[in-house]
């Protein structure tokens, strides 16, 4: 039946959640610092809000240590996949958002608009993140940012 | 038309969300490459070190097999004689630079002395434009800056103050573009800007010389606010192999070799600390249980010279640091003696608890990732039986004190054990940082001496803080260099920075890529070199000989070889391309991994591989021997050499194999073997297509 094949998936993923975990216990005790949750996350394929993040954070704490512990990483992590609650979000959404920016429907933003939109709107973005951004993404010739063909080339293609 | 704009807003608003949380991903998922690859160089600079260590056994292990009669005699005791029978006037008239005239054809700076802050500066400009100094005048600084650091302390004490800020750097490691970003971002250093670097001048970058010319020049001019804190770099022996030595002997032809004796002096007289304020305790290494600071204070830091072993702490290990040279030479010149006196029999006993030590170290090797829980056997800092009765003899032992001020790291776990990782020094805990700042009456450690991805770090509770101020260390991208601002509060400010215009133009992904790229082929170097192992220990797990292995196999025979405790399997499909079903062709990949055949006509392959693997220690050796620094060793040096490394590894080589390849690589023909040449057939070049 499937039982089988869900206990392999199950140690699978078990092991994957366990490495992403590893990666960061950097003073090897199974905690891990609370500001790395939203990297380790990520590096599931989970795409979790800021506030989503918090929100996570707060239930698993270890009594405001700034440290989580494998064992409660590890059930509120399960919950997070039974519920699929972080969906990926897939090219095509991406393109959808923003195209919804662009609103003339040029096939390109200026920098500035985006930079408006990502500083301003949301969970906005520090002026780091807005210059990395920019510097990736930005058409070297016209300044423009060309969505579309900025989201393939971004893509990672080697999974963790 | 409201509501319409309210819902472009709305969805506007979704939108941004949207690609926000997606490029949040993307970047934590670039952050989690960097660190894999920031683990393999710190995997691959752990192996390096053992290879060190390995060199130091082997020095035990000659000494163990030395006999007075024994025909590698004059070899042995050509590696480890002393030359410094002379005394310092006989040394100031060898180091003298007033016969050496600087032709009016030389373009670069020319120096006045006493050197004044001018000078100081055009001296910063000249190598800000890649120009050399003359000789002459580079041994006039050094002269002058030998004859200062004789009259100061081992320990410097800072007073801070409320108008002026003291700035504090760690290691440099030769890359001038930091310091220079620090001179700009920061300003030269001054009575109104005083300065402490806190060691590792050189090793590694291309302009360690220059560097330390630029901080001895300011030393000069400004010796109350100028301090400089020996780093274990500033070393002959860790500079033979890590670059120093051969950049001045390339640099300086003519004179490199005083240049490097009169450097050999001043990096022992080094200070070895600073405090500020009575406050803040800054030195290179860090601390260990037994740290003191009043003995440290009164050592005789010119005499001592770190050796191997370090768990000794009994009066004959100081008698042994500072006599051992001595020592192997009246055995070597006394060699009618009839009866192995006590000296001999206490090195024995030394070398045998050494030699105990070399095995440890090879299992030390596995538990390298310092997991939590330590097992008794990790290996515990001998003490001394009277070690409860704090006057016991062992904790005063001043030398060892101060070799662990240099090589010491910081450990998570409370306690204090033996640094196996860079044979020398301790790893202390966070209750030992508390005890020993306690008894001084200190509030922080400010240390360097181990790469940090930003710059700094602070742990146990903040009392230790790493300061690193070389950026790009192990590749462009890698990591930043930071430097500490304090005031009269004493709270470190913290300045970040990243030398190299190209990379601050790099992109994240680019600058990712590009460290990763060199991380790995750093690794496949690393694989090359234990190819007969390997292939030993995937066979364990090909019982049939099919040639293929699965990919979790592939992982454990890596790991059992190689030892660096790196997620493999991760890895896996950055290294091997030879996959067949999901499962590894082992024999494939093993070609795939190869080097341009070298010069030396060797017929016996598994000699040839021998040789790489030791390559780097076989290099530090023959610099050793090479004391004139000509670049040239005899044949019979060579195969003496080899022979005794050889049986000291435990592999058989026959007097002809070894002779054949003398004069293989003696490619001039000439009865000398040009250690340059030797080395240069062993650089590997990355065959694979990959990356």
């Amino acid at each position: 039946f499937c039982l089988p094949e869900a206990i392999v998936l199950n140690t699978k993923v078990l092991k994957k959640l366990k490495g992403a975990f590893q990666a960061f216990d950097t003073k090897s005790d199974n905690t891990v610092d609370i500001k790395e949750i939203g990297t380790i996350f990520y590096s599931l394929g989970f795409f979790p809000t800021q506030a989503d993040l918090q929100t996570f954070t707060s239930e698993v704490e270890d009594e405001r240590s700034g440290y989580i512990h494998w064992d409660r990483f590890l059930p509120a992590m399960t919950k997070v996949l039974l519920e699929d609650k972080f969906p990926p979000i897939s090219d095509e959404l991406l393109l959808q958002a923003f195209e919804v920016l662009d609103k003339e429907k040029r096939g390109y933003l200026e920098p500035e608009e985006l930079t408006d939109y990502m500083t301003k709107e949301g969970e906005p973005f520090t002026q780091e993140e807005m210059d990395e951004m920019l510097t990736a993404f930005t058409d070297e010739e016209n300044k423009h940012i060309y969505y579309k063909d900025v989201i393939p080339h971004l893509t990672l293609e080697r999974k963790m | 038309m409201s509501a319409l704009l309210f819902l472009s807003k709305s969805s506007a608003i979704r939108a941004a969300l949207l690609i926000q949380r997606w490029y949040r991903q993307y970047v934590a998922r670039l952050e989690i490459r960097r660190r894999c690859t920031w683990n393999i160089f710190q995997s691959i600079e752990y192996a390096g070190q053992q290879d060190q260590i390995k060199l130091y056994s082997f020095f035990g292990f000659l000494m163990d097999h030395f006999t007075p009669a024994s025909s590698e005699r004059n070899l042995i005791s050509h590696i480890f004689r002393e030359n410094e029978i002379c005394r310092d006037a006989e040394w100031e008239r060898y180091f003298c630079y007033k016969s050496i005239d600087v032709p009016d054809s030389y373009t670069g700076p020319h120096l006045t002395f006493p050197m004044t802050f001018c000078g100081v500066s055009k001296l910063v400009e000249a190598f800000k434009h890649k120009q050399q100094l003359h000789a002459r005048y580079v041994l006039q600084i050094l002269g002058e800056t030998w004859r200062l650091l004789r009259i100061l302390p081992n320990i410097s004490h800072l007073s801070s103050c409320h108008t002026k800020e003291i700035t504090i750097c760690g290691d440099l490691h030769g890359q001038l573009e930091d310091l220079l970003l620090i001179f700009y971002k920061n300003g030269l250093p001054s009575t109104e800007k005083p300065y402490v670097f806190n060691g590792d001048f050189v090793d590694r970058g291309k302009n360690s010389l220059e560097i330390l010319l630029i901080l001895f020049g300011f030393l000069l001019v400004y010796p109350n606010d100028v301090h400089l804190n020996r780093g274990n770099h500033e070393d002959h022996i860790v500079n033979l192999r890590y670059g120093f030595t051969k950049e001045v002997l390339g640099k300086y032809r003519v004179h490199g070799k005083k240049i490097l004796k009169l450097l050999q002096k001043i990096f022992s007289w080094l200070p070895l600390a600073t405090v500020i304020d009575h406050k803040v305790l800054i030195a290179h290494g860090g601390i260990s249980d037994t740290t003191d600071l009043n003995v440290i204070a009164r050592v005789d830091r010119h005499k001592v010279r770190k050796t191997f072993h370090f768990q000794f702490k009994t009066e004959m290990s100081a008698y042994f640091i500072l006599d051992f040279r001595r020592r192997v030479r009246s055995l070597t010149h006394h060699s009618s003696t009839p009866s192995q006196g006590p000296p001999r029999r206490s090195l024995h006993n030394l070398y045998t608890s050494h030699q105990h030590m070399n095995w440890s170290v090879d299992d030390e090797l596995k538990k390298r990732r310092r997991l939590a829980g330590f097992d008794q056997s990790y290996g515990e800092r001998k003490k001394p039986d009277s070690d409860s009765d704090p006057d016991s003899k062992g904790r005063l032992i001043p030398s060892v004190q101060m070799v662990d001020l240099l090589w010491s790291d910081p450990m998570p776990q409370n306690g204090c054990i033996p640094n196996e990782v860079r044979g020398g020094g301790c790893y202390w805990g966070p209750d030992v940082t508390e005890e020993v700042l306690g008894r001084h009456n200190l509030q922080l450690l400010i240390r360097s001496h181990e790469c940090k991805q930003d710059g700094y770090e602070f742990c146990h509770n903040r009392r230790v803080l790493t300061i690193f101020s070389a950026s790009n260390y192990y590749e462009v991208g890698s990591n930043r260099g930071a430097y500490i601002r304090m005031g009269a509060d004493l709270v470190p400010h913290f300045v970040q920075y990243q030398a190299s215009k190209t990379c601050r133009e790099l992109t994240l992904r680019q600058s990712v890529g590009w460290t990763e790229r060199s991380a790995l082929q750093a690794l496949r170097r690393q694989l090359f070199v234990h190819k007969s192992d390997l292939i030993s220990a995937f066979g364990e797990f090909d019982p049939n000989n099919t040639g293929i292995i699965s990919p979790s196999h592939w992982a454990s025979a890596t790991e059992s070889v190689l030892k660096l405790g790196l997620p493999w399997r991760v890895l896996r499909p950055q290294l091997v391309s030879s996959t067949k079903n999901g499962m590894v062709d082992y024999q494939e990949w093993m070609k795939e991994l190869s080097i341009t055949e070298p010069k030396l006509e060797i017929s016996d392959t598994s000699l040839l591989e021998t040789m790489y693997k030791n390559h780097s220690n076989l290099e530090t050796i023959f610099r050793i021997i090479d004391t004139d620094h000509s670049g040239l060793i005899s044949y019979e040096e060579f195969r003496q050499t080899w022979k005794l490394l050889s049986s000291h590894l435990k592999t058989e080589i026959s007097d002809d194999v070894i002779a054949n390849l003398a004069q293989s690589i003696d490619f001039n023909k000439d009865g000398s073997i040009d250690i340059n040449e030797f080395m240069e057939a062993f650089r590997l070049v990355d065959l694979s297509a990959h990356s």
